[in-house]
Formats: structure tokens, sequence, C-alpha cells
């Protein structure tokens, strides 16, 4: 209402501006309404229903919410997505910084190295997800034949209760080239004067990756933190083709089990409650992680409150 | 990385610089002695797996499984890439998967370009509020909308055809791509508009010939995104596809689990055949991927 009002106000060439404005954002607007609000709206409603396709969704209000506290799947996953996301992501972090310091140590041929660590994150997840099957078998794999040469009788890796979800969080670690080109492009950012100051100062090797690297490359980590920990919590690709959530749900993935509730038993009402379940857990994560960024994430240019 | 440890009153002595100079060569001598050996052992490790893969898909189908594992193919077979087009309708997938990702990419590079425009160079009622809030839809879980969006396309009738995998991009579908193109128009000057409605441009006019020719690199960093992930993605065509001759790529090479032995060899020359396109692309717009990459992880 107010738009509207301030828009009868306006001089012609202003409204013609503000009309222009909102065609050109129109297609996004749509789809927004369509595919965003529209949605979000329908799937509040929809977690508080009795829907199973069939017939129309009955309201049931909180009960899919009180079945989910009390269902062992739901909580089996839930523990499997956070022990995945709490392994795989610092796990990744710190792999792909370590590797992104070696190539900044002006080493030759760095886009080659570059493009050589960068190369698995390319292979589409399909493909990826079909090698490390292969891979990972327990008879004729790779790991287990490597093992196997110099003596070990290695696991049955995504076959074993023990050993699948570490199988998929060992997979992960192929991928670590994504955040690896970005750790590398931040620490080709930083200024040489910093460096050159504390050279002058005499600052050793390790004094200077303690205060110049690591406080100049925190907003990058940061970056990297979120974005890797709400993209690990909807993995989904690898399991339902690796495992299926298996062997006795020991690789039960939360978006898996949404999947399987929502598309396999057509439990479309308890599916969106578990989807509402979802995004307030990434929104508390993520949440707790920004407001923790005050603490250790160095910004140049920010006033600190005193 | 040495950890070598310099007195810390280098400037009051001046015969230190010679000392410092040759403990400085001797540690960078050091440090390539440490560097190469790491970084040479960590591509291999990220090889192997590929080596593996184009070596399994290059063997006889019985000299898959056998022990110690063979690195080159003997007999060699490159046989078994025909070997898949007939074990699967994989030239229809392919297809089917190059028509879906360049309609989805052209609607995603058309819209977001238009939509970041508006809210880059005109000023409107509501402007900073609306890119607040697709700011927000970008942390929003796709699972949350998923259920609703898949009984829209029910409604309408599109379930087990293309346009659910189409349309939405035509719709602004991809609100980070929306936001990177909006923060590169911002460094753009305004001069630039200026002179073109000087010149008697219209404001579609200056979007046209003025805001896209100057944002060629960004537009890359969105079409290279943008195929990759259309190209690569399984869940949506797992979700709305569901008759065999419409899969993509993606749910089609999953055709091969579904048979009681899994033919190794020529799923791995599939998932080769898959990827082939992904590392080309990676080949020739190398730095689009590297620009890309500094727009989103650094300058923020």
């Amino acid at each position: 209402m107010q738009i509207i009002a301030s828009f009868r106000r306006m001089p012609a060439h202003i409204r013609r501006e503000a009309i222009e404005g909102y065609l050109f954002i129109m297609p996004w607007l749509a789809g927004l309404v369509v595919f965003v609000v529209g949605p979000i709206i329908a799937s509040f409603y929809l977690s508080l229903t009795n829907y199973e396709v069939i017939r129309p969704p009955t309201f049931v209000g909180l009960q899919n919410f009180d079945q989910l506290v009390n269902d062992r799947l739901f909580w089996q996953a839930l523990k499997v997505s956070s022990i995945y996301v709490f392994a795989s992501v610092p796990l990744g972090l710190v792999l792909s910084f370590a590797v992104a310091l070696l190539m900044n140590q002006k080493v030759r041929f760095v886009s080659l190295w570059r493009t050589v660590y960068y190369i698995p994150t390319l292979v589409p997840v399909i493909a990826s997800t079909m090698l490390w099957l292969w891979i990972f078998n327990p008879e004729f794999g790779l790991l287990n034949m490597m093992l196997a040469l110099i003596g070990i009788d290695g696991p049955l890796w995504l076959g074993h209760t023990r050993w699948a979800l570490p199988s998929l969080i060992l997979m992960s670690l192929w991928t670590v080239g994504a955040p690896m080109l970005i750790y590398l492009a931040g620490l080709q950012g930083i200024p040489t004067d910093l460096y050159e100051a504390a050279d002058i100062d005499g600052a050793g090797v390790l004094v200077k990756f303690r205060n110049v690297t690591i406080p100049m490359m925190t907003p990058v980590i940061f970056f990297n933190l979120v974005i890797n920990m709400i993209a690990s919590f909807q993995i989904f690709v690898q399991p339902f083709i690796m495992t299926e959530g298996g062997p006795r749900y020991a690789t039960l993935f939360y978006v898996l089990y949404l999947y399987q509730n929502a598309f396999q038993f057509f439990r479309m009402g308890y599916a969106s409650a578990l989807a509402w379940v979802l995004f307030a857990v990434i929104l508390a994560l993520t949440v707790v992680v920004f407001r923790s960024s005050a603490l250790w994430v160095y910004y140049e240019g920010e006033l600190r409150q005193r | 990385m040495t950890g070598m440890h310099r007195p810390a009153s280098v400037l009051q002595d001046a015969s230190v610089s010679s000392h410092w100079l040759a403990s400085k060569r001797r540690r960078d001598i050091l440090q390539k002695l440490l560097v190469y050996p790491i970084l040479l052992a960590g591509a291999c490790v990220m090889m192997i797996p590929l080596v593996w893969l184009l070596s399994s898909s290059l063997k006889d189908s019985g000299r898959i499984f056998i022990f110690p594992p063979e690195w080159i193919p003997n007999p060699w077979r490159p046989e078994n890439y025909p070997a898949v087009l007939d074990a699967i309708p994989f030239l229809r997938f392919a297809w089917n998967t190059v028509f879906v990702t360049a309609l989805a990419l052209l609607g995603q590079l058309i819209s977001s370009s238009l939509v970041a425009f508006g809210f880059a160079r005109l000023r409107f009622p509501g402007r900073d509020l609306l890119f607040l809030i697709l700011l927000a839809t970008i942390m929003i879980p796709y699972q949350v909308t998923l259920i609703p969006t898949f009984i829209l396309f029910r409604i309408l009738g599109w379930l087990d055809t293309y346009a659910p995998l189409i349309v939405p991009y035509w719709l602004g579908g991809g609100a980070f791509f929306i936001f990177l193109l909006r923060q590169f128009y911002m460094r753009l000057p305004l001069d630039l508009d200026d002179a073109g409605r000087i010149d008697g441009a219209s404001t579609f006019g200056i979007y046209r010939h003025i805001i896209l020719p100057q944002s060629r690199p960004a537009l890359g960093v969105v079409a290279v995104f943008s195929f990759l992930n259309h190209w690569n993605d399984f869940f949506n065509p797992l979700i709305f596809l569901s008759t065999t001759e419409k899969y993509t790529l993606a749910l089609g090479i999953n055709l091969f689990r579904g048979y009681q032995v899994t033919q190794w060899h020529l799923l791995m020359a599939a998932s080769v055949m898959v990827s082939v396109p992904c590392i080309l692309l990676y080949a020739v717009a190398q730095r689009h991927f590297i620009q890309g990459i500094v727009f989103t992880g650094v300058k923020q």
C-alpha cells in the first residue's frame, strides 16, 4: 500500500524508471511467488497434515512432529548426516588449506598442479559415485587390491556397518579441489607488504603463518566452512546409489530418508515435516557459525566494538 | 615450513645480512625438497582413481576381476565404448541431456542477467527489501520447497516432461547467479549508462548494448557453472522423469546398476563419456572457473 501511494507522488521519469525496474526483475519475482513463497507456505501446511497422495491432505496439527520425535530412523538419519558433516567438512577444509599453502610457495607450474587437484571435482557426481563404488568393491576394487599387496585384508567398506559411513567420508576428500581453489585465490590476494613488514620485524615462518596468513584468511575459511557445511548436510546421490542407506541404516542420510518418505512411501506430509526440521537444523548451525565468526573472523577495514 | 629461527634483532647487525641471505637460500631449498614431494604424492592420490577409471573402461569383461590389478589393459578393449551404446540407449540419453542443459542454461543466462540489471541499475520502491529476500532464498534448502513443487508440477501435468527441469530457470531459478551478476554490474561505471541515454538508448538498449557486452567474463562464469549444474543433475530428473526414453545421462547410467551383475567395464566406459564434456569445458574455459571462484569465494 505504501509503495502504491509513494508511486502516485513520483515525478514521471522516476515512475518510469521504477516501472522498468519491476519489469526487469519480473522473471525472478514470478518465480519467487510460484516456486518459492507459494511452495514454502504449502510445505508448512503439508507438514501439519497427513497426506499420502491418494487422498487429499487431512489436517493433523503437530502429529507429524510428535511422530518424528519417536521415530528411531529419524534420529538415525540425523546422526548419520551430523557425523558426516562434522567429519568430512573439517577434514576437507584442513586438507584443502594445506594443499593451497603448498601451491602458494612459489612452486613452478602452478596451473598444472591446480588442474590436477581440481579435476576430480569436475567429474559428474554420477560418474564419481560409480567409480568409487567400484574402488570400494571388497573383492576386486582398487582399494582392497592395493591393501592386499601390502598384506592387509581390507574390510567390506560399503558393505560393513562400521565402515560404510567412513567410506563415504573418505570419498568426499577426493573433491577437496573446490575449496582448495578458493583458498589459493585468497592466499594470492594477501598483500605482500604484510609479509615484508613481518620480515623486517624478523618474524619466522611460523610466526608469519600465525599472525599474517591465518588472520587474513579467516574470511575465506569462514566462507568455505558455511558453504561446505550446508552442502554436506544435503548429500543424497552417493548414499542413494552406493548403499541405499544400508547396511542396517548405517548410511541413512537425512535427505535420503526424506526422499524415501516422500517418493517411495508417499508420506508427503511427514516428509514435509522432515524438510522443516532439516531447515531448522541448517539454519541453527549457520547462525551459530555466523555468531562465532565475530570471535575469529578478521575483516580488514572493520571497526571492532570497544 | 622448516621452522628455522632467526634472531629478532636482524637489523642491528650489518654482517647478519649475508647470513640472512644464506639461511634464506637454505630454507628455500629445504622448502622445495618438502613441497614438491608432498604435492606430487597428493597429485597421485587425486589421479589414481581416474587412471583406474580409464583402465577399467578399456578392459575385457573377464580381465576386470583379476589379482593383482592390471593397470594397462591386456587385451586392449576400446570396443567397450560402442558396446555402451548397445547396452543402454546412451545416445538418446545424451541428446536429452544436451536438450535440457541447453534450454535451462539459456534461460538461466537470460533471466539472471535481466534481473541482475534491474537490481543493479534501476531504482524502484522496495528494491533493497526484495534484494534481501533474494539473498535469503539462497539459504533455503531446496528440500523445503520440493514436495509442493512436485505437487504443482503434477497438477500442471508436467510430470515426466522436461518442463520442471527447464521452466524454473527461465524464472530466475538460481538466485546465486543473479547475486553474482548484480555484484559485477555494480562495478561498471554509471557513466556508461548516462552516455547511452544521451545517445537516446532505451533502458533495454543500455542493458543489451552496453552492460551485456561489458559483462562477458561474469556471464561466462554463470554459463560454465550453470552448464555443470544441469549436466550433472541427478536429483531432479530422478524425481520428475519416469519414462526410460526420457532419462538424462546421469539417470540413464544408473540403469547399469539395475542388471543382475554389474558390468563394470561398460559402467566405467559410460562414466568416462559423461565426464568428458565437463573436463573439456574446464580445458577451454579455465579462466572462467578461476574467475568465478574469485568472485564467489574471495570478494564477497
